[in-house]
């Protein structure tokens, strides 16, 4: 793999070299220019193969199944009649989906209110180098070391309404117990804690290592001409982790839209769907039950790429207004 | 200039994977020839089941390679976790490449029958004739048999004796519903849990709340029925007067035990498959059969693995993997598979004799012969629709969003919905 790059770097390198070769004959140019392009093409071949099986076919798979009527008979011997848009239309007047989004949007935009602005915070004050700061930065990435299975079942246990270390507390703060799992009230924030604390290195790590790339004469030149902490935050610091702050947003959204494994773990999205999102609605869908519905949980993912696409088309539009 | 070349990359691109696709397409016919050959003379029949926490050392792998060597071929097993295989059949059915022998979860099978991936029993020639109807039914759709079952269990009460006795309570004087929420009262004046079971929002919900259902006389077709609503309303009740903990709604069956093993609990509803956790647990416990509404027993849902033959290209294949199944389910066999799973028989004979042999079975024998299949009374594939709606209600009455009325009237309509 790395002889390969070195030597499309090379090819690449002689097709330049070769355009700015001004006196050679232009047949020879050509030619060589050609068996260039052509070792060029047959670099870019695996890749290509790989990104169309791995990445168009699922996707176009994906598609293909939200637009047919598929029962378990015709998805194994095929002929699933062609319905257009009837899945869609019946997963929106489905009395789930209005829940299901309102939850999926909740979940997303906490989930990063809390996540960026923790994460920001303590960026900040592992920017300040003081004794035992790379420890206590190292022990802030345990959440996302943590297989996901194991830190949703410790949230789980936790937040058990009998047994669990969170009521219990309250109970000494003479709070009674509340059912975090199993009340309609509770469970979508139950999953939203959980989520916001797994999301927290992910917001510390890349902001922290943006706060590293501002050079630190800034912020010293700032404090000569007598600017407080609040305002170099504010005037230096944040202006310039802007790039950063949008890039760490929009990969927070697409992870955080996409969360299934906590959700599912904690609470199957119950009680009935009261913290159902499309991930988990979509699961349910294909897999959740005896009997599989393909093209309607299908649809449903679908709606989800969706709207992580119009996310990233948002970060685009931003990105490119910031560099006009 | 860019854009051509990306297009002209993507050209190639395509044709490299037409032509990567149509080599894997030679490659699969390729194999499915060698193998259909090479079954003429004895072997590899392949096996899947839903057991892995059996290993190759267990009675159960050593059964299935002496089925195979007594048919005269190789058996390659594979165990895959319960919910993951009617999606994995699915897909190796989509393929072409189903195993000779399936062994899968009763409820599963009219699914997979209406997939048409399973043969009849008909057409494989398997005995079935000494299996009890009540626990064949979940099998048989339209008046075809799509399996034979390995063995069953069911749902009973465990309680705990310590704490009975602490409270006063006989646990003989349980025979209804009545007489049993007087005996979580006392249980609870004592401080200890009453009782608790799973209504979890998965099947599992659905098939711990059947008993209770059935037990006060209703029916799977009409979930909005008086009987229906007694038996919610007699689960939110117990909710409500802290008989029972609110953590029922996300507790699985294991967390319903472990709950009832830490010794707090006096009653845990669970199935056979806990008995030789229940053993070697630190308190004394007994078994009672669940109580219908006005006495007598509540007909329970069967569980337990249907052995199915996956259609196949090559139907000669069927004749040794008639021999296969006949062996696994063979009365001697049987005995030991089910004594390896902590399950009930499904014939008679299979039956007295495990109760010959150890007489803590006998209330869970009694149970799995008033057991009913979920998807009996030809509900087949009607009956997952049902089911999720079932428990969808349950979770809703018990969480306090809907009073049990409301919640089975929902559930009824979305059901008659969903079915057409």
């Amino acid at each position: 793999m790395n002889n390969g790059s070195q030597t499309l770097d090379r090819s690449v390198r002689g097709r330049a070299g070769a355009a700015n070769d001004a006196p050679a004959s232009g047949r020879a140019r050509r030619s060589r220019n050609r068996s260039s392009q052509l070792a060029a093409w047959a670099f870019l071949t695996p890749l290509t193969v790989y990104l169309l099986a791995f990445y168009a076919y699922p996707l176009y798979r994906n598609l293909d199944l939200s637009l047919r009527d598929y029962t378990v008979y015709s998805f194994v011997h095929g002929g699933a009649p062609f319905t257009g848009f009837a899945n869609y239309t019946a997963v929106i007047h489905d009395p789930t989906f209005v829940k299901a989004l309102v939850n999926t949007l909740l979940f997303t935009f906490i989930s990063l209110l809390f996540q960026f602005t923790i994460g920001m915070a303590l960026a900040v004050f592992f920017a300040q180098h003081f004794p035992l700061s790379p420890i206590l930065r190292a022990l802030f990435l345990v959440p996302w070391l943590l297989p996901l299975i194991v830190s949703a079942s410790t949230w789980s246990w936790m937040l058990d309404s009998g047994s669990g270390v969170v009521n219990y507390g309250l109970h000494f703060l003479g709070i009674g117990p509340v059912n975090w799992l199993t009340s309609p009230s509770w469970s979508l924030a139950s999953v939203i804690i959980a989520n916001i604390w797994i999301g927290i290195p992910f917001n510390l790590v890349l902001l922290y290592s943006g706060i590293q790339a501002i050079p630190a004469t800034l912020s010293e030149a700032a404090a000569i001409d007598g600017a407080g902490p609040w305002t170099k935050f504010r005037r230096i610091t944040f202006p310039l982790l802007r790039p950063v702050s949008a890039i760490t947003l929009m990969l927070g959204m697409v992870y955080t839209l996409k969360v299934f494994d906590i959700i599912w773990i904690m609470t199957k999205g119950g009680p009935v769907d009261a913290s159902t999102t499309f991930a988990t609605w979509s699961y349910r869908l294909g897999f959740g039950n005896l009997l599989p519905e393909f093209g309607p949980g299908a649809a449903v993912g679908n709606l989800l790429v969706v709207m992580a696409l119009i996310a990233g088309l948002v970060y685009i539009r931003v990105q490119r207004r910031q560099a006009a | 200039m860019h854009t051509d070349s990306f297009r002209r990359a993507l050209g190639a691109g395509l044709a490299a994977l037409a032509l990567t696709a149509s080599a894997a397409a030679c490659s699969t016919s390729a194999t499915s020839t060698g193998s259909s050959g090479s079954s003429a003379a004895g072997g590899t029949y392949t096996i899947w089941d839903p057991y892995p926490q059996l290993d190759s050392g267990s009675a159960w792998v050593q059964l299935l390679t002496k089925c195979g060597t007594e048919a005269g071929v190789t058996v390659k097993r594979t165990a895959y976790d319960t919910t993951a295989l009617t999606s994995k059949e699915l897909l190796a059915a989509q393929q072409g490449v189903s195993p000779d022998v399936l062994i899968v979860d009763n409820p599963v099978v009219s699914t997979l029958a209406s997939a048409g991936v399973l043969t009849t029993t008909a057409q494989t020639h398997i005995d079935t004739s000494a299996v009890e109807s009540n626990i064949l039914a979940a099998g048989q759709i339209n008046g075809s048999t799509y399996g034979i079952p390995i063995g069953a269990n069911t749902l009973a009460l465990y309680y705990n004796k310590t704490i009975l006795q602490k409270a006063g309570v006989d646990p003989a004087s349980i025979t209804n519903w009545a007489t049993l929420t007087a005996a979580l009262a006392k249980v609870k004046a004592i401080g200890k849990t009453g009782i608790t079971f799973s209504a979890i929002g998965t099947e599992e919900g659905s098939f711990q709340f059947e008993p209770w259902f059935w037990g006060a006389g209703a029916n799977l077709t009409s979930l909005s029925s008086s009987q229906a609503v007694a038996a919610l309303s007699l689960w939110t009740t117990w909710i409500k007067d802290g008989y029972a903990p609110n953590s029922v709604l996300n507790d699985t069956q294991p967390d319903n035990w472990n709950e009832f093993a830490a010794g707090n609990t006096a009653f845990s509803e669970n199935g056979t498959w806990e008995l030789s956790a229940a053993e070697k647990g630190s308190f004394p416990f007994g078994i009672i059969d669940i109580p219908a509404q006005n006495g007598g027993n509540a007909p329970t849902p069967t569980g337990g693995e249907f052995v199915t033959v996956p259609v196949q290209s090559n139907t000669s294949r069927y004749a040794t993997t008639e021999k296969l199944v006949a062996c696994l389910t063979s009365s001697d066999n049987a005995y030991t598979t089910d004594t390896a799973l902590s399950y009930i028989g499904a014939t008679s004979a299979v039956q007295t004799q495990q109760g010959n042999t150890t007489a803590a079975l006998k209330p869970w024998i009694t149970a799995v012969q008033t057991a009913k299949g979920r998807t009996s009374d030809n509900l087949g594939t009607k009956y997952p629709k049902i089911s999720e709606q079932l428990w969808t209600a349950v979770q809703s009455a018990l969480s306090g969003s809907a009073s049990p009325q409301s919640a089975l009237n929902t559930a009824q309509s979305a059901a008659q919905n969903a079915i057409g």
